[in-house]
């Protein structure tokens, strides 16, 4: 409860700067219609005006909120206008993606500590992956899987992993090898089996390694999910929202769509936190 | 139970070999409780780490009930007790004592009747649902004991299990280690840098020096089977410890 207050401070804050970049930034084109029309402009009118404008340079916070709420509350779910049902066309994808990513993250973190080779060979490849711009190659992937017939949420799922998977990996990799020399001597002295020293000591120790990655892995996974839904045209998808909206300079739809992005990435980080908190706890980790 | 002939065991580092042990021979007999001292990097941990196959000698003989070290420690011939008592936290007590257990496969039943039996050894029953971080520091020393005592091993290997306890918890530790051998007659090899708790605990007192690690002096203890804790006041401990003490100075003067 004690950190309602500064919360509010900074929120006031946010919200203050918005307003008074909107005025700014906005005031130009206030101005333009006004000589247009003859008209002089008084400080409120300006005011007014830049926080009311059709197609703004930065909309005001109101004008996100009213779009946001006319588009999930008073839309109906199926309708093609609803962010919600956008918001559900990219989670679908985030999701998949996340768990393939999080799947793929950990087999290859487990072939890392476990064998020579790909301890040796794999960590490059994989760094060198994420120095590769994702926009650069999302068209590709989507292009290549269409053209083995795979199309619709997989592919996007795939840019999801893509981007997902990088930091399961260096997490799980360290989580892994955390076990110290005692706990793996001690191992040794019971002639523990390989996959007993896994299931046993390694991957439970691992956890507080895993939940980190899936926090910044489901982030990313979002992240990935709309820049999936960019270059494919797609007609559905926050992707496909800020497209549109970036098409017909429709601002306050891009920031709508950005908004609601934003929320759904804090709730997805959030729930994996609660898991984290739960299962640590759980056990004793924590 | 456990023999080493001129046992070697040279480290390579980048400052040059170490020479961890040199020449080291001895023998232990079943049912004795043999203590290891000296100062740090005189060996001691690292004679016990043979015997364990966690470290693999470069010259010389060592048998483990008649066998190699490694055929000794993947048939389960010894429990091998740590420093730190290395519980898992998400395991209670009892689900660290019973971890040996699953790993070698016995049967549910058999497990619960051995954590059940082991607890009590270590006057630890009434804990088994209790979580590490719920018990003392000696407590958790007492269960990673009952954790080595819970299958069958002849040879109980420790190494310094009290070093990180304070003086009271130790010596009633010490107590209790002492009623714990004589009731389940294993092999003891126990490495410590106390005088008090070697003289204390042991039939045969082995002192190291370092630089080569070797051993300068084994004694036998005349000490009887049945140790009250005011033993240590008698006139024979004194005399042990004496010849302790002064073992471990005729390491140094070479220095």
């Amino acid at each position: 409860m004690r950190s309602v207050v500064p919360v509010l401070t900074v929120v006031a804050a946010i919200f203050a700067i918005w307003y008074l970049a909107a005025i700014w930034l906005n005031a130009a084109w206030a101005y333009d219609k006004a000589t247009r029309s003859g008209e002089e402009l008084g400080v409120v009118a300006l005011v007014a005006d830049t926080w009311s404008q059709e197609k703004p340079k930065l909309p005001a916070p109101h004008q996100v909120g009213v779009e946001i709420w006319d588009t999930t509350v008073e839309k109906k779910i199926t309708s093609k206008r609803s962010l919600i049902y956008h918001s559900w066309i990219t989670l679908s994808a985030t999701l998949l993606g996340f768990a393939l990513g999080t799947g793929l993250g950990i087999a290859l973190a487990v072939g890392i500590v476990y064998n020579r080779t790909m301890d040796m060979s794999v960590m490059p490849w994989v760094i060198a992956s994420q120095t590769i711009p994702i926009l650069a190659i999302a068209p590709m992937i989507i292009v290549v899987l269409n053209a083995v017939g795979i199309s619709g949420l997989l592919p996007k799922a795939m840019i999801s992993m893509y981007l997902s998977f990088f930091p399961v990996v260096v997490g799980m990799v360290k989580g892994l090898r955390s076990p110290d020399a005692m706990q793996l001597d001690q191992m040794r002295t019971w002639n523990a089996s390989p996959s007993q020293m896994f299931w046993r000591l390694r991957l439970p120790s691992s956890m507080p390694y895993l939940f980190t990655s899936l926090k910044i892995g489901m982030a990313a996974s979002l992240v990935g999910a709309i820049v999936g839904e960019l270059p494919t045209g797609a007609v559905a998808g926050l992707g496909a929202r800020l497209l549109a909206g970036s098409y017909y300079g429709q601002t306050i739809q891009i920031w709508s769509a950005l908004i609601m992005a934003a929320v759904l990435a804090a709730a997805l980080v959030a729930i994996i936190g609660l898991l984290q908190r739960v299962t640590l706890r759980r056990m004793g980790m924590a | 139970m456990i023999e080493a002939q001129n046992l070697d065991l040279t480290f390579q580092t980048n400052d040059g070999p170490v020479h961890a042990l040199k020449d080291v021979s001895l023998q232990i007999d079943k049912g004795e409780f043999v203590s290891f001292i000296g100062p740090s990097g005189c060996g001691k941990t690292t004679f016990l780490r043979c015997m364990a196959d966690l470290e693999h000698p470069t010259g010389g003989e060592i048998t483990v009930n008649g066998v190699s070290p490694e055929a000794a420690r993947k048939s389960r011939a010894y429990g091998y007790v740590f420093q730190a008592a290395g519980l898992y936290p998400w395991r209670t007590i009892g689900g660290n004592i019973r971890l040996p257990l699953e790993i070698m496969g016995y049967s549910k039943a058999d497990q619960s009747e051995r954590v059940a039996r082991v607890l009590e050894l270590v006057e630890l029953s009434g804990f088994e649902k209790k979580y590490p971080w719920q018990l003392s520091g000696g407590m958790q020393q007492r269960a990673s004991i009952a954790r080595a005592l819970a299958f069958d091993a002849d040879i109980l290997l420790m190494d310094e299990p009290f070093g990180a306890l304070d003086e009271i918890v130790r010596d009633h530790l010490n107590e209790q280690l002492l009623h714990l051998w004589a009731r389940t007659q294993k092999t003891i090899a126990f490495v410590t840098h106390s005088i008090p708790e070697a003289v204390y605990l042991s039939t045969k007192i082995v002192v190291m020096s370092p630089r080569p690690g070797r051993i300068t002096d084994v004694i036998e203890s005349p000490l009887p089977k049945e140790r009250p804790l005011d033993i240590r006041d008698s006139p024979e401990f004194l005399e042990v410890a004496h010849r302790v003490r002064e073992g471990l100075r005729a390491g140094h003067l070479d220095d």
